[in-house]
């Protein structure tokens, strides 16, 4: 502190004006700095804990000069591909949700409430109970096609009215109904088949663990070329944000914004799903929080929650294998018991950000 | 053209009472209305389809019972022993199915009336969960040690002690200065997400045989419901649906807006507070006979509102819709699957969906045309 300096008045109008934007600026980028910061620590709690305790000394040997000991092979073929598919799934879901937040412009929109869980989900029982698959591996492709169809569907029967795009409430009731429906049609194959039960009802609570590096190899190119999209069309879908009519005598088109938008959620919601099961509020938590420092400007808003759907995911996972030793807790749980409550904290403590 | 004025033929205007939009007003003492036939008309054919239904449901079975029998024996006639079957052994899962079916509806056109939101209805925004959390938790703890007395008051019991306190929690959270319907819905939802991975731990931690029966429960079932069940629904919409007919005079007024309806009158948190309070036990209570069959309460009043032309979901048309609905339902989930009974919830979810999806795409054509 100088005590005594006079107080720096903007003397210029011009200079006035130009501050908050340089403050927003600085912001932004602290913002992104201390989300790196955070995912970095996040990655090495992912691989340094768990439900065997290892020593850090043994993880930094484990990770640079493995010797085939038990700490080397557990944090080898065990922690590590875990950490790189939570980083892969937690950036896929954080874009989505931002995404689909932009495009139906409603705070209320989450991957999972337009369908795409529900269609993974209902794929994977019919997997199970007419072909008979039984592992991970093999959800995947069932996981993925379900969500592709679903989330398709629900855009399509939402926007079926409107000129150009669904109403965000039009949206959001076909997901409802779609939902439903493939729930009501979960419900009668577990019901009648308690094998497939056996096996759905573990499928059906979201989870990094058992999955092996063939998982995230199978998904991570959806998820890439969903995340290379999104993020090419975050200037056209700033232009969109300022209303279809206003994007259009901007030059935009719009369907072709919206088109581009549809494909990269699928790809990024479905890849998720599809690797890790059904979860929740990554998606419609992060775009919030991360809206508090970025503001509206997609150019910024899109890789921050990236970055936070990572953070939060693998936090959100450690939590989980920390809180219930010797077992432990699955992520998709762990999200919502942590999540709610601060999603609901959110919405009590201020005006929503309205988009 | 105009249409030709006659206002002196007119009986209404001599009461100095104005046409609204060509549709007759009227005046009875100190309640003044505009008729609306169409709402009548609906009424009046969803009633008739309910009693259908109820015939329909009733009269099949193992030992199958003509519709003219049934109906016979439902206004007193009949042999004893069509009577036995009809009266005692399934006559009261219909009605239970109908009443149920009912309280959900009247539920959700309420809730959906005071958040002025489609999706704040008591399925969506987590009460009927909190009831499934709770009777989930008894059937997974309870194990084998679950039946006779136990299971027969217990999980209802805790159905309704769970539905009540998830709706006292959301309200509670929801409430700043005042209860606004965005808010109440997001909290709703987020509480509602807590409650499905509570339930789906519940799932996995459980036996597979406590998950089946479990499942069964959350998917809210007309299986083996008796008198027993029929009394306590009957009693809370006998008590609640008048009073929410005349507390739906606020409701008009409240769709225009808070400041909007202070300024014609209504005491606003205090109308809210019991229409809210009367939406959450009836689905506290039908979710307790039943479990939380879903879709009825998001559906039915919507497809009433549709079908009425109304500006919110008529309380009226939503309690026989979403009935004649839940029978319905019953009769496909009982009879149309060979030896198999599903839960009727299974039914409602794939015969209301569809039909909501239709409504939707029909809206948005007029819309565009």
């Amino acid at each position: 502190m100088t005590v005594g300096s006079a107080p720096v008045v903007p003397t210029a109008g011009g200079r006035g004006r130009a501050r908050p934007k340089r403050s927003l600026r600085r912001r932004r980028l602290i913002g992104l700095g201390v989300l790196l910061v955070l995912l970095v620590l996040a990655v090495l709690a992912s691989i340094a804990f768990g439900t065997k305790v290892i020593p850090f000394s043994h993880v930094g040997s484990a990770l640079f000069a493995p010797t085939g000991t038990e700490d080397d092979i557990v944090i080898r073929s065990l922690r590590v591909p875990r950490t790189v598919l939570g980083v892969l799934v937690g950036v896929a879901l954080g874009l989505a949700g931002a995404l689909i937040q932009g495009h139906t412009r409603n705070p209320l929109a989450d991957p999972g409430l337009l369908g795409v869980n529900m269609g993974a989900a209902f794929f994977v029982v019919v997997g199970i109970y007419v072909f008979g698959v039984t592992t991970l591996f093999g959800y995947v492709w069932f996981a993925f096609a379900g969500a592709m169809v679903a989330s398709v569907a629900v855009f399509l029967l939402g926007s079926a009215g409107g000129r150009g795009g669904p109403t965000p409430v039009s949206l959001a009731l076909a997901g409802a109904a779609l939902s439903f429906l493939l729930s009501g049609l979960v419900s009668a194959i577990i019901l009648v088949d308690t094998d497939t039960l056996d096996a759905y009802r573990f499928w059906n609570v979201g989870s990094l663990a058992g999955r092996d590096t063939a998982v995230a190899g199978q998904v991570v190119w959806f998820i890439v070329i969903g995340a290379l999209i999104a993020l090419a069309t975050a200037p056209a879908l700033n232009a969109l944000s300022l209303g279809e009519d206003v994007a259009r005598s901007l030059g935009q088109s719009v369907r072709r914004t919206r088109v581009l938008g549809i494909v990269a959620i699928t790809l990024l919601a479905g890849g998720a799903t599809a690797a890790c099961g059904p979860i929740g509020f990554v998606g419609l938590v992060v775009p919030h929080v991360v809206r508090s420092f970025t503001g509206p400007d997609h150019r910024w808003l899109l890789p921050a929650s990236g970055l936070l759907g990572a953070v939060l995911l693998l936090a959100a996972d450690v939590l989980g294998r920390l809180v219930a030793r010797p077992g432990e807790l699955q992520v998709g749980i762990v999200l919502a018991l942590v999540g709610a409550p601060f999603f609901i904290a959110l919405v009590r403590r201020r005006k929503l950000v309205s988009i | 053209m105009a249409a030709p004025t006659r206002p002196t033929r007119d009986p209404t205007a001599r009461e100095g009472l104005e046409r609204v939009r060509g549709r007759r007003p009227f005046r009875r003492g100190a309640v003044s209305g505009v008729r609306r036939p169409r709402n009548v008309l609906v009424l009046v054919v969803s009633l008739v389809v309910l009693v259908l239904a109820v015939a329909l449901n009733v009269g099949r079975g193992e030992f199958p019972i003509g519709i003219p029998d049934v109906l016979a024996t439902l206004f007193g006639g009949g042999d004893p022993s069509q009577q036995f079957i009809i009266l005692e052994l399934r006559l009261p899962r219909s009605l239970t199915g109908l009443l149920v079916g009912g309280a959900l509806a009247v539920s959700g056109a309420i809730m959906q009336s005071v958040a002025r939101n489609p999706l704040a209805s008591p399925d969506i925004i987590g009460i009927t969960w909190g009831a499934s959390a709770a009777a989930v938790t008894l059937i997974v703890l309870g194990g084998a040690g679950l039946v006779g007395t136990l299971a027969a008051v217990g999980l209802p019991l805790a159905a309704l002690v769970g539905g009540l306190l998830a709706a006292t929690v959301i309200y509670g959270l929801a409430w700043r200065k005042g209860i606004q319907g965005f808010r109440l819905v997001l909290v709703g939802i987020g509480i509602n997400a807590m409650l499905v991975a509570v339930v789906n731990w519940l799932l996995i931690v459980a036996q597979v045989y406590e998950a089946a029966r479990a499942t069964v429960w959350i998917n809210g079932s007309l299986n083996a419901r008796g008198w027993e069940h029929v009394v306590p629904v009957g009693l809370a919409l006998l008590i609640l649906v008048p009073a929410a007919l005349v507390l739906s005079f606020v409701m008009g007024a409240l769709q225009y807006g808070d400041d909007t309806a202070r300024g014609l009158g209504v005491r606003v948190d205090r109308a809210r507070s019991l229409l809210l309070l009367v939406a959450v036990v009836l689905a506290g209570v039908a979710t307790a006979s039943a479990g939380p069959i879903a879709f009825v309460a998001l559906v039915s009043p919507q497809i009433a509102q549709r079908l009425v032309g109304s500006s919110r979901p008529p309380i009226g048309a939503s309690l026989v819709i979403g009935a004649a609905l839940t029978v319905t339902a019953d009769l496909i989930a009982r009879t149309a699957f060979g030896g198999v009974e599903l839960p009727v919830g299974v039914v409602t979810a794939v015969l209301g969906a569809p039909y909501l999806l239709y409504l939707l795409v029909r809206q948005g054509r007029e819309a565009r045309a």
